[in-house]
This record gives structure tokens, sequence and C-alpha cells, in this order.
């Protein structure tokens, strides 16, 4: 039944020697252990083991959230693979990663490399400024990019005065099938640039500048030490940004449902849109259970190949 | 390493057990077993009957002046029956629909919900028992004879939730919603233009407002539902009455099929309109409000949508009137998608069934209608003596509501017809619109929800 207990009850029909108790090697697990635990694994269990395995079980049934359910097997699941819509959905969260993840990875290493190099006045004025976006809630920033996507909006008219009102979409950004995509995605870039950029800033700060002498005193240029000193003193940053946007990006919801609700057609729907959607407007729970469990391996095979890999990196 | 494995099982094995448990003690169906409701007995009399104090909780999802008419009914229904408390909650449609699934069932849910027809809402609620049949009701209070039949074919169901537009009654009313088209009555004289009475006809109008650089038709479709209108409006001329109400019902499951030359040809001639730049540019980015606030403003020779905004409009307003869209022959009967409104329904869960039935009857009696009428709220009561002025934009869209009830031309809305149905539609339409996808596909797409749904049912 538990561990400590058989091993000592081997011990006796070996040889009758029973350990004595004062015998205990220190950090040997004991059972009190677990009445330690006790309070947060049942609080853990209650709220996140219980609701998942009745998630695993509704991912079973086709159910309306109100009538008695029909066991269906792996239905829910055959549709991941058998539906365009959700295929969809996928490609869409992919494109918006560009936007989520790599941009704002790519700007923001960019940026810390050049504050490594350069004193700036006022920076913290300026990481404020750049940290401002994750700190209002998404659903208010999401509003009033609506209103800078508008075809009369600012945006709009900046680039009329500008002379370029050509370029402009005739239904707006939000409005037009090839834009409203992109458009969610600098939406996204504009958040999480700031939060990358802090990061790394933190990260670079942490290097020691005898490394950047010594790779000056051996005359690397700008590029060299970046490649050489920057870059891998910010591996753990690194992993940990990509981690944490490429999640962020597959569970995209609220800028969804608020800027675009999908639309136009199906132009910005992603999974985690479909899953809400499911639940609670067309009433297909099973089926939403389904894609949920499936978003939340895919997350955790993204978030293992991640470190995976940054790991194998990292001993090279 | 056999310690150590052993002693990664032994760890491991309590946290396996909780969660085999854990599944074990979820692992049964969900939904649980519902009994149909059985119908309640015929009151002993009409109107309050219970004496002790009773609070009525009532879902509603009016808004705006209508809104305030269902307040003033409300605390008019208090002071007819002090002992009747009414409590109200009012939430937006999307919410309501939402919520109602979660609440209905509990014990702080509604006496009273309005409820949206068709297989999406009323359909699974019946099909749960979660709704009271008033058949009993309605002959107490004679609902059966105020309203004509096809006003209540669409609340009605079978007990077992199984069959759509015949069966109980599950909700009840007496307003009316139609679908048409207002115009601007200054610019159709600036252009020399009199009220198209055919379709072809009317599909000139729209070409002289545009060569005139006006805008045909107003439309913002940003909010994705508008588009159904104006889809509606052309497949209306084309699809038979009895095809759509069929197709919406589903009474011949998957022996009918959205993929007609009918469908097709209403999808080409949508399509051609926004190739030709009929409606308002831009219009996928525009939303439903600001739309109606431009067309309002005198912008847009046309604007296709419901009565409801007519209180936008000012009902009493002459500068602005509402026709059905014109049949294809001149002379045609009228027809539009339209009907019933959200009818009132009682939750099974009651304490208060014969209160709830009181508040309805309430809620659509004659004061109520006379009240709500400003707003653009259709009474469909038969021989309801309507006091609008002649000449205004109400009166047009009461007179057009009376045409296509009389000649049996009330087409029950498209989205009705599956629980994705809304979806789907509106995300194609919007697509044909935007002229990415064929009239071809439109259907085809349409019909592969409509045929999966049919297929899930038999």
């Amino acid at each position: 039944m538990d561990a400590e207990p058989a091993v000592a009850s081997r011990a006796v029909a070996v040889g009758s020697r029973r350990k004595p108790k004062a015998e205990r090697l220190p950090g040997e697990a004991r059972r009190i252990g677990y009445l330690y635990v006790a309070p947060a694994f049942i609080l853990y269990a209650a709220f996140n083991l219980f609701p998942l395995g009745q998630g695993i079980n509704l991912s079973f049934y086709d159910w309306d959230g109100i009538t008695p359910g029909t066991w269906v097997g792996l239905d829910n699941y055959v549709e991941f693979f058998t539906e365009p819509a959700i295929r969809e959905g996928y490609a869409h969260v992919l494109q918006l990663m560009v936007f989520y993840s790599f941009l704002p990875i790519v700007l923001g290493l960019f940026l810390a490399a050049l504050l490594s190099r350069i004193r700036i006045r006022g920076l913290t004025f300026f990481r404020v400024l750049l940290f401002l976006p994750l700190v209002i809630t998404d659903v208010v920033t999401s509003v009033a990019w609506i209103w800078i996507y508008d075809v009369d909006g600012p945006l709009a008219t900046a680039m009329d005065a500008v002379g370029l009102g050509a370029l402009v979409p005739s239904a707006g950004w939000l409005g037009d099938f090839n834009t409203a995509l992109p458009a969610v995605g600098v939406f996204g870039l504009w958040g999480q640039f700031g939060f990358c950029l802090i990061l790394f800033l933190a990260g670079v700060m942490k290097i020691p500048a005898s490394l950047y002498e010594a790779a000056r005193v051996d005359g690397a240029n700008a590029v060299r030490e970046f490649f050489a000193v920057t870059l891998p003193g910010l591996r753990y940053e690194l992993q940990v940004v990509l981690v944490l946007t490429v999640i962020g990006t597959l569970g995209t919801f609220d800028e969804i449902y608020v800027m675009t609700g999908g639309g136009p057609g199906t132009s910005t729907s992603v999974p985690a849109y479909q899953i809400w959607s499911r639940l609670f407007r067309t009433g297909e729970v099973g089926s939403a259970a389904a894609l949920g469990l499936v978003l939340m391996l895919i997350v955790f095979a993204v978030t293992f190949a991640i470190n995976r890999l940054m790991e194998r990196g990292a001993e090279r | 390493m056999r310690a150590g494995r052993h002693s990664f099982v032994a760890r491991s094995r309590p946290f396996a057990a909780v969660v085999i448990a854990g599944l074990i003690a979820v692992a049964c169906t969900p939904g649980g077993s519902t009994p149909e409701a059985s119908p309640p007995p015929p009151p002993s009399r009409t109107g309050i009957t219970e004496t002790e104090p009773i609070t009525l909780t009532i879902w509603d999802q009016e808004c705006c002046r209508v809104s305030k008419v269902w307040d003033q009914l409300n605390a008019e229904f208090e002071a007819e029956y002090p002992n009747v408390t009414i409590e109200r909650v009012n939430r937006d449609f999307g919410e309501l629909k939402t919520l109602l699934r979660l609440a209905i069932a509990g014990p702080r849910g509604p006496d009273v919900v309005e409820v949206n027809q068709g297989w999406p809402d009323m359909g699974q609620l019946v099909k749960a028992g979660l709704l009271l049949p008033l058949d009993n009701y309605a002959e107490s209070y004679g609902w059966t004879e105020r309203v004509s039949e096809n006003v209540l074919a669409v609340s009605r169901w079978t007990p077992d939730g199984e069959q759509f537009g015949t069966g109980n009654l599950y909700g009840y009313t007496t307003f009316g919603e139609i679908i048409g088209v207002y115009y601007n009555a200054r610019m159709l004289d600036d252009l020399a233009l009199t009220l198209p009475t055919t379709f072809d006809e009317f599909e000139q109008a729209l070409e002289s407002a545009k060569q005139a650089g006006e805008v045909p038709i107003q439309f913002g479709n940003l909010d994705a539902f508008p588009g159904i209108h104006e889809y509606v409006v052309i497949q209306d001329r084309m699809a038979s009455v009895d095809y759509v109400t069929d197709l919406v019902f589903g009474l011949q499951g998957n022996d009918l099929s959205f993929d007609t030359p009918e469908n097709l040809q209403a999808a080409t001639t949508l399509q051609e309109w926004a190739e030709k730049g009929y409606f308002t540019p831009g219009f996928g980015g525009g939303g439903y409000d600001d739309a109606v606030a431009q067309f309002a403003g005198g912008e847009g020779l046309f604007m296709i949508t419901g009565n409801w905004i007519v209180e936008n409009l000012g009902p009493d307003s002459r500068e602005f009137g509402f026709f059905v869209m014109p049949p294809m022959q001149a002379g045609d009967p009228q027809v539009s998608t339209g009907g019933a409104g959200f009818p009132l329904s009682i939750a099974a869960g009651t304490e208060h069934p014969d209160a709830a039935a009181a508040y309805i009857d309430w809620m659509t009696n004659d004061h109520a209608a006379d009240l709500l009428l400003p707003t653009g709220q259709i009474p469909l009561s038969i021989g309801a003596t309507v006091p609008v002025q002649d000449g205004t934009v109400l009166a047009d869209v009461v007179d057009a509501a009376g045409a296509v009830s009389d000649a049996n031309g009330m087409v029950p809305y498209l989205d009705w017809a599956t629980p994705t149905f809304y979806d789907t539609t509106t995300a194609s339409i919007q697509e044909l619109m935007a002229l990415r996808i064929t009239p071809q596909e439109l259907v085809q797409e349409i019909e592969a929800d409509y045929s999966g749904f049919q297929s899930s049912r038999a």
C-alpha cells in the first residue's frame, strides 16, 4: 500500500532484522509527509483534477449541456482531425505566433543588445511605458484598438494625411478578410514586445561586464559580441519568454472575443474561441471538452519540446 | 536500481489512485435523466389564484424604450396583485441565451423567461423537460383565439422536443417582427423614383441610386447578423414559404436540402449587389448600430432590416417609409421573414405556474400592446385596433406586417434551423459578400451544416 512498510516487511522476511526507528536515514520518506501535502493536494484535486476528470469524461459524449448526453466514444476527437474549421483555427494561431512570439523576441533581443551598449537617460520611464500594455487588461486595450483600426479611426486618418489613404482597407483593418488576422497580431506584438524587452533587459544586466570587455579585447564587433556574449547570456530568459509567449498565443481568446468575434467570416477564428463558442453558444459541450483537452496536450507537448530544444542547445 | 523503481511506483501509487478515483467518480452520463415536463392542470380561474405573498422572477432581453414599458407593465401588475413581487432580471440576448441553460434548472432560476424559438434554444429546453406546456393556460385565457396558428406554431414542440412546429405550446406572445425595406422618402423623390412594385423595379432603383452617387442600401455587417436579413429578403422572393418553413422546422428531415436552385439564385443576386456596389462602401467593417444611425441621418436610399428600428427613426416620422420586398411579379402575395417575436415561457421548476401564466397574459394583453406600439412592436392579436397615424413609418410597418400575415406569407427565421445555423450562415454570407466564395460554395457550406444536423436527429 505504501512505501516504507513495504521495504521494512521485506527486511523482516529476509532476516528479521527490523531497523530501529532511530536509524531512519535523514530525508527518507515518512508517511507524515502526506499529511503536510494534504491541504494543498485536496484543493488541487477539487479545482484541477476533478474538473479535468469531468472534462475527460464529457469529451466522450455528445452533450448539449442540458439533455442527457449520448456516448460517442472517440468521435469528438476524430472531429479534431476531420473538421476543416478546427484546422483553420490552428493555422490562424500559427500565424499569430509570428506576431505574439517571434517578432517580440527578435525586436526585444535587438533592443536589449542595443541598450546594453549605450546608456539612455530615463530608461526607467521607457521601461514603464513598454510594460504598460501588460498591466492594463486585454479587454480594455482591445476596445481601444477597435477604434484605432476603424476606417474612420486615427490610423486611417494618419495614413490619409501622409498620402497613404489608398492602403486603408475600405472596411477598416478588422473588417477586411486579409488584414483582420495580422491586425490582431500587431495588437499582440504591441502587448508582448514590452514583456520580452523587460525580461531581456534584466538578463543583460546580469551578464558580467568582464565578458564584454574580454570580447572587445579580442576584437569582436557589435554583431560578434551579440552572438558570443549577449545571446548565450540570455538563454534562460529566452526559454521563459518563448514558452510563455507560445502558450499565450495558443490560448488567445480575449482580443478575438472583443475585437472580431472570429470574423469576418471565420478569418480570425482560433482554438480557444472555438471551444468557447461550442460550449456556450451552440451547446456542443462534449466537442468543446475534447478540443480543450487536445489544446492542453498540445500546450504540454510544445512546452516540453521548447524546453528540450533549449536544454540541448545549452549542452552543445 | 530496483529499489529506485520500487520507490517511484510506491510514490506515484496514491497519486494515481486519487486520479483514477476522481475519474470513476465523474464517469457517468452527463445531464442525468430528464422526464418530460407534465402540463399543469387548468387554473381554477384566471388571474392570480395565490393569496400569500409570492415572488415571480422574470428574465427578459428587452432594451431601450421597450424595456421602460416593461418596467411600467411590471409596476402595474404589482399594483393589480399586491401580494405579488416581480423580480426582473434584464440581460442582453447573448447573455440570456448563455446563462439560461445554466440557471433554468436551479433554485434561483426564472419563473417566466423570454426564450428564442428554434432548435438551438427552445427546442433543447423542451427536450430537457425544462419548460411547461402552456396548452391548458392557452385554453383558459383564450390565447389560441387571440393570435393566428402560425404565430403559435413557432413555439410548438412535441413533448420529447423532437418535432418543431407541432405539438404542445411552450411559449406565447402577441407581438410580431417583420424584415423588410425602409426607404428615405425625400431621396426617393429627389431621384424621381416611385415605390417599386416588383423585384426588378427594386433592382432598377438600386442602380439609379448608384448612378446618382447615393448609397443604394445602407448596411454594416461587422456584427454578422445583418447579413442574414439581406439574404432572406432575396431568398423569400425565390424560394416558397412552405419550403423555407419546412426547412427551418426540419419537418422533412434530410429529404430537404439547402442546395436548391432558388437558394443559389438568391446567393448569386446578393453577391451581384455587393459586386455592383449597392451596399455602403466598406460594409464589412461597419457596425449595425452605426448603419442605423447613418440611415436615420439621411445616408442611404434603402435599409433592409426589421421593425425594431422604427424607434430609432421616430415612429411618427414621415421622412421614412417601409415596404415588404416586392414580389417577382406585380400583385403576387407579400412574403417576408418574420412572425412571432420572443415568446414568454414558464420554467418547469416554478412554484407558481398559475401566477406565471397570469403574468404572461398581462404582458400580452391589449393594454401592453398599446404601450409597446410606439416602440415598433407589432401587435399580432386578431382584430386589434391599432392607433397609428397614416403616412408614418410605424403605420407602414404595421400595414406591411398585416398584409404579409393575411397572405400567410410569414417565413420563420433561417437561423432557427440548426443549433449551429446562425454561425454557419452569418460566416458564409460575410464571405459571399466579400467575394471570397462563390454562391455555389455558400449553399454547399450551409447544406453541410443542415444535413449534418438532420442526420444527427434521425
